[in-house]
């Protein structure tokens, strides 16, 4: 009889086994964006850093990457927008579905070496989402920081993510929140304009000014300049690419942006570094 | 109490104007309030005045039927409000609305085109600041209609 070579059952998984996480809590944000909270099936926690990222595997389906968006002290969260067969599956997940978690993957927001800084979260879009555990971290911290901005847009009012929370964080005393959408009709009293205008009603120092941009590619590009504008060197701005990240370990190469991988070396990236390759269509 | 001309120094379409050009200015001045939803001016109406925002915030709205009032976009204090009276015809092509108390700088446009006729340099001056207005209106513009919020990349 002929023998096969066969797996080791007693070996850990390795790094592209996905573990298993239950789904303890599920909430609607927006029309097409659920946020999800989760517990390891195996009682072993993953250890988080703000600014990074999972692949979350919906059995069957498929594995998409997706940013860390509750405190990082807490349990794994997710927020997700549903825009494909793997997302909208994710997002449908109820509270005891299981679900595949690979990661974390990439480096992190640099909320340590930012103390002593002023600090300005700009978001737009979804991209509020991988900034919220920077936010809660530095808000954990905050005698140890200066000024702090986070600045919001958003497509309309209804697209608002964690719409309670921002009312709750705009009656902080040691926080400026300002929020914008591109559209809006009647029962809207806030502002209308794109957030890279917002950036110039912010109060910060610039040349002491950390800066954590987040949102689509041509949002970011707009918010860095009017950082530069403002004053904030090229040094001292953060933004966090998306490209199509597979394995999360460096191996794949689909991520590729110019002579990085984005889930080695990224997702968050130095604007003065970046500045070029963002120029470069074919990336 | 500050002058018109001493609050004019503060904003940032009057930089760099020197004190014989403001003093100018500011005599087609006069500051004005509006309260709360008060209309500023409508889409039609004659465009007599532009105004300076000294506190509270506007909206640009245009009225489209089956939709009602849509804002095109809200403007603060240390921002500028109306180029209509600068071109003939002299009239407003969308709706102002205060969106809270609204402590202003009105200028008579009538007044202020004919001192630039008279003072080519100052016509100069404030037209290229206009202008500069203008353009970051129409890059902010331009951004909001790319839609960059309403595509994701599609797993």
């Amino acid at each position: 009889m002929a023998t096969h070579a066969s797996t080791d059952l007693r070996e850990p998984p390795g790094p592209m086994a996905p573990e298993p996480f239950r789904v303890s809590r599920r909430r609607r944000e927006t029309r097409d964006t659920w946020t999800l909270e989760f517990e390891p099936v195996t009682g072993v926690p993953l250890e988080l850093a703000p600014g990074q990222f999972t692949m979350l595997y919906a059995f069957g389906i498929g594995e998409v990457p997706i940013s860390i968006s509750g405190d990082t002290e807490g349990p794994l969260v997710h927020t997700v927008r549903a825009v494909g067969a793997v997302s909208q599956a994710i997002c449908a997940s109820r509270p005891g579905s299981v679900l595949g978690v690979r990661g974390p993957f990439g480096n992190s927001w640099p909320v340590e070496d930012a103390r002593g800084s002023d600090v300005v979260v700009v978001a737009g879009g979804i991209g509020l989402a991988p900034l919220r555990p920077a936010l809660y971290e530095v808000l954990r911290r905050r005698g140890e920081y200066g000024e702090v901005a986070l600045l919001y847009g958003s497509r309309t009012p209804d697209d608002l993510l964690y719409r309670r929370e921002l009312e709750r964080l705009r009656g902080r005393f040691d926080l400026h929140v300002d929020v914008t959408v591109d559209s809006a009709e009647g029962g809207w009293h806030g502002k209308v304009g794109v957030v890279p205008k917002i950036i110039g009603g912010a109060r910060f120092e610039p040349d002491s000014t950390v800066a954590l941009v987040c949102g689509p590619e041509i949002m970011m590009h707009f918010a860095a300049q009017a950082l530069l504008e403002r004053g904030v060197p090229g040094e001292r701005i953060f933004l966090s690419m998306e490209r199509d990240m597979r394995c999360g370990l460096g191996h794949c190469g689909h991520c590729q942006l110019g002579p990085t991988l984005i889930c080695r070396d990224g997702p968050v990236y130095r604007y003065d570094e970046l500045r070029e390759l963002m120029a470069v269509r074919e990336l | 109490m500050d002058t018109i001309e001493t609050v004019l120094r503060d904003v940032p379409l009057f930089g760099g104007l020197g004190s014989a050009e403001l003093e100018t200015v500011a005599g087609c001045g006069s500051n004005v309030r509006f309260r709360s939803d008060e209309m500023l001016f409508r889409d039609g109406d004659e465009a007599e005045t532009f105004y300076v925002i000294r506190q509270g915030a506007i909206a640009l709205e245009m009225f489209v039927p089956s939709r009602g009032p849509v804002t095109i976009e809200t403007l603060e204090a240390g921002e500028v409000i109306g180029w209509s009276w600068l071109f003939p015809p002299y009239r407003w092509h969308f709706d102002a609305r205060a969106l809270s108390l609204v402590r202003a700088t009105g200028f008579d446009g009538a007044c202020l085109r004919g001192k630039c006729e008279a003072d080519p340099k100052l016509g100069y001056e404030l037209m290229s600041r206009f202008a500069q207005v203008a353009i970051e209106r129409l890059q902010w513009t331009r951004l909001r209609l790319l839609d960059v919020y309403g595509y994701a990349r599609v797993d």
